[in-house]
């Protein structure tokens, strides 16, 4: 039992320690030297050395980040604010296309599941368009909504960038969400659709009693996939964008050449990405028990 | 006596693999009587479930005619109540909520009240009273079983069609159920069907015992009239001096003469059924 637990604590910290270590050591190392230049003067110089001469190390990148983790949620600027704040805009945004995406996706897939004829029509465009970028996706948005600027009352204005970024988000994002929906139709026991054909069941009261419950665990599937999507295609967005969140600051950071930034932005995109994907499962966890 | 169930000249085919067709069950013909308990028979994979589905409708007939209560069955419906041998209840509902389902779509003028006592009753009865609010994972497989006859006596069906519905139990489980289910059946008289492969079963149960002969193109073998007299109990059935030679009858059947070309010049078997056959003896189409 403690052998267990000490193993599935201190194995990972082996391995975070064993990446932490390899970092350090291709990452470049400050040494400062005094040497005497052309003109006989002594001089301090600081030359960076080392595999990767500007990759900043573990600890300098600490200290360059240290400002925005303590301070996670201060906004000194639109583009200089905590860690938490940017991953704040970042979410928001991502939470809306993702909703879009499940509000096309999951009917889209009941219509795949339920129709042959309407898989045949639509499968080829789905197979074209699901391996598409979101790199290839963020233009055709920006030229889609060139000078539209939605009002939506209590929700707030959106420019063309952002309804861009959204677009981007949805159409990346849904196609777990339809796909995992539609194989979940297809595989509804027999024996289900069968009480719904003795009973006589409405179309509604079939969809809502039967097709809809028995496809939630696919359904979720597809949910917790398609927020992961959801969640890469923010960064790229922002990038494109440039606007405010994890992915923005990144870009700007290394404009700026603040390469420790983009360290702390990798990081948190990945630890914010595993969080929402252990959400998603605790939720699938819970349909997949019906 | 006239026919309350009236099947006529019923075949089924799929197509064949390599074109053609593959006959499953042909010239199948029987009449039931209002209120008869029959009980199918036959090899395994003879097509007893293919001709029950049939009568659920729940299946397409290739040729011939099904009439119940005077009109043609056309496609499903609730006025056929059916348990399966997977109970095949809906797990995201509970026992209530499955049994309800069903009964809201039947009696949809009653009152909301008047629907809860109905499913209440039909669960009561069939010993889940205290069960109602669990769902079919929180069952036992027995319980389930339980359930699934409550739903499908709840409907006031006309006709009660039942595959194998003990099938998966086991045997103490089997003998409770089945004494539940003649509980009901004998209070509620409705004409029912069921396919088995349990001789006890079905010589326990049945007024009369349907042979049905190995498929391919299965049909009516044998029919078996059973002459017990009811109410039963399982003891006094067993212990009737009928039940060996009704018992060997049967078995013989399946032993022996389940091919359909030992049927030899019969004709259609189903002749004899016409009319429910009444006495003690065991009848062989002669
Ligand atoms: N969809 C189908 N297509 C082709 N053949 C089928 C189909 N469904 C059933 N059959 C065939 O019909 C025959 C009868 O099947 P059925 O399920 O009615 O048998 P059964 O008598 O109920 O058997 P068991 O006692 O094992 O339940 C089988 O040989 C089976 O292979
Ligand atoms: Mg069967």
């Amino acid at each position: 039992m403690s052998k267990l637990k000490l193993d599935s604590l201190l194995l990972p910290l082996v391995g975070i320690a064993f990446c932490v270590l390899l970092w350090w050591s291709i990452a470049g190392k400050s040494i400062t030297k005094q040497t005497k230049d052309d003109w006989g003067d002594v001089v301090t110089v600081t030359k960076r050395v080392g595999l990767s001469a500007d990759l900043p190390t573990p600890g300098e990148t600490w200290k360059a980040s240290r400002d925005y983790i303590v301070k996670p949620f201060a906004k000194r600027g639109e583009l200089d604010q905590g860690i938490l704040a940017f991953t704040w805009l970042s979410l928001k945004l991502v939470a809306q296309g993702y909703l879009i995406a499940l509000l096309i996706g999951t009917p889209l897939g009941f219509c795949l599941g339920l129709s042959k004829t309407f898989t045949k029509v639509c499968d080829p465009i789905i197979q074209i368009l699901r391996p598409v970028s979101p790199l290839a996706w963020l233009p055709l948005g920006m030229v889609l909504f060139l000078s539209a600027k939605i009002n939506i009352p209590g929700v707030g204005i959106y420019t063309a960038s952002e309804l861009a970024a959204l677009f981007t988000i949805a159409i990346c994002s849904m196609w777990p969400t339809v796909m995992n929906t539609a194989v979940g139709v297809r595989a509804i026991p027999q024996d289900y659709l069968n009480v719904a054909r003795v009973l006589k069941l409405s179309k509604t009261k079939t969809l809502f009693k039967v097709l809809v419950p028995a496809t939630l665990p696919y359904m979720f599937t597809g949910f917790r996939l398609s927020l992961g999507i959801a969640w890469l295609v923010i960064v790229a967005a922002e990038m494109l964008t440039g606007k405010p969140g994890v992915g923005g600051f990144l870009w700007q950071q290394y404009n700026a050449l603040s390469y420790a930034h983009i360290i702390l932005c990798i990081l948190t995109i990945g630890v914010v990405g595993y969080v929402l994907d252990r959400l998603m499962s605790v939720v699938e966890a819970r349909f997949k028990t019906i | 006596m006239s026919a309350y169930v009236e099947i006529s000249q019923l075949k089924k085919s799929y197509p064949a693999p390599g074109g053609g067709e593959a006959v499953i069950v042909k010239d199948f013909n029987l009449k039931i009587a209002n209120g008869e308990f029959v009980t199918v028979i036959g090899h395994s994979g003879c097509g007893k479930s293919t001709q029950l589905m049939m009568l659920a409708g729940l299946t397409e007939i290739t040729e011939g005619v099904i009439v119940i209560g005077g009109k043609e069955i056309t496609g499903a419906g609730p006025d056929r109540g059916i348990v399966f041998q997977s109970p095949s209840l809906l797990p995201w509902m509970t026992a209530f909520e499955n049994v309800m389902l069903g009964v809201e779509q039947v009696f949809f003028t009653a009152t909301k009240e008047e629907r809860r006592q109905i499913v209440e009753y039909y669960l009561t009865v069939v010993g889940l009273g205290d069960a109602m609010d669990k769902r079919p994972a929180e069952l036992s497989q027995g319980m389930r079983q339980r359930v699934g006859i409550a739903r499908a006596f709840a409907l006031k069906p006309k006709m009660l069609l039942l595959d194998e519905p003990f099938g998966m139990l086991d045997s103490l489980t089997r003998y409770e159920l089945q004494a539940v289910l003649l509980q009901l059946w004998r209070k509620e008289r409705i004409t029912a069907m069921m396919v088995t492969h349990d001789v006890d079963e079905a010589l326990y149960l049945s007024d009369r015992v349907v042979c049905m002969t190995n498929g391919p193109e299965a049909t009516v073998g044998e029919i078996l009239s059973v002459p017990f007299e009811r109410p039963r109990d399982r003891k006094t059935v067993m212990e009737h001096p009928d039940y060996p030679r009704l018992r060997h009858e049967l078995i013989s059947f399946l032993e022996h003469r389940s091919h359909r070309s030992s049927l030899g010049g019969y004709g259609v078997a189903g002749v004899h059924a016409v009319e429910p056959v009444s006495g003690s003896a065991a009848t062989v189409p002669a």
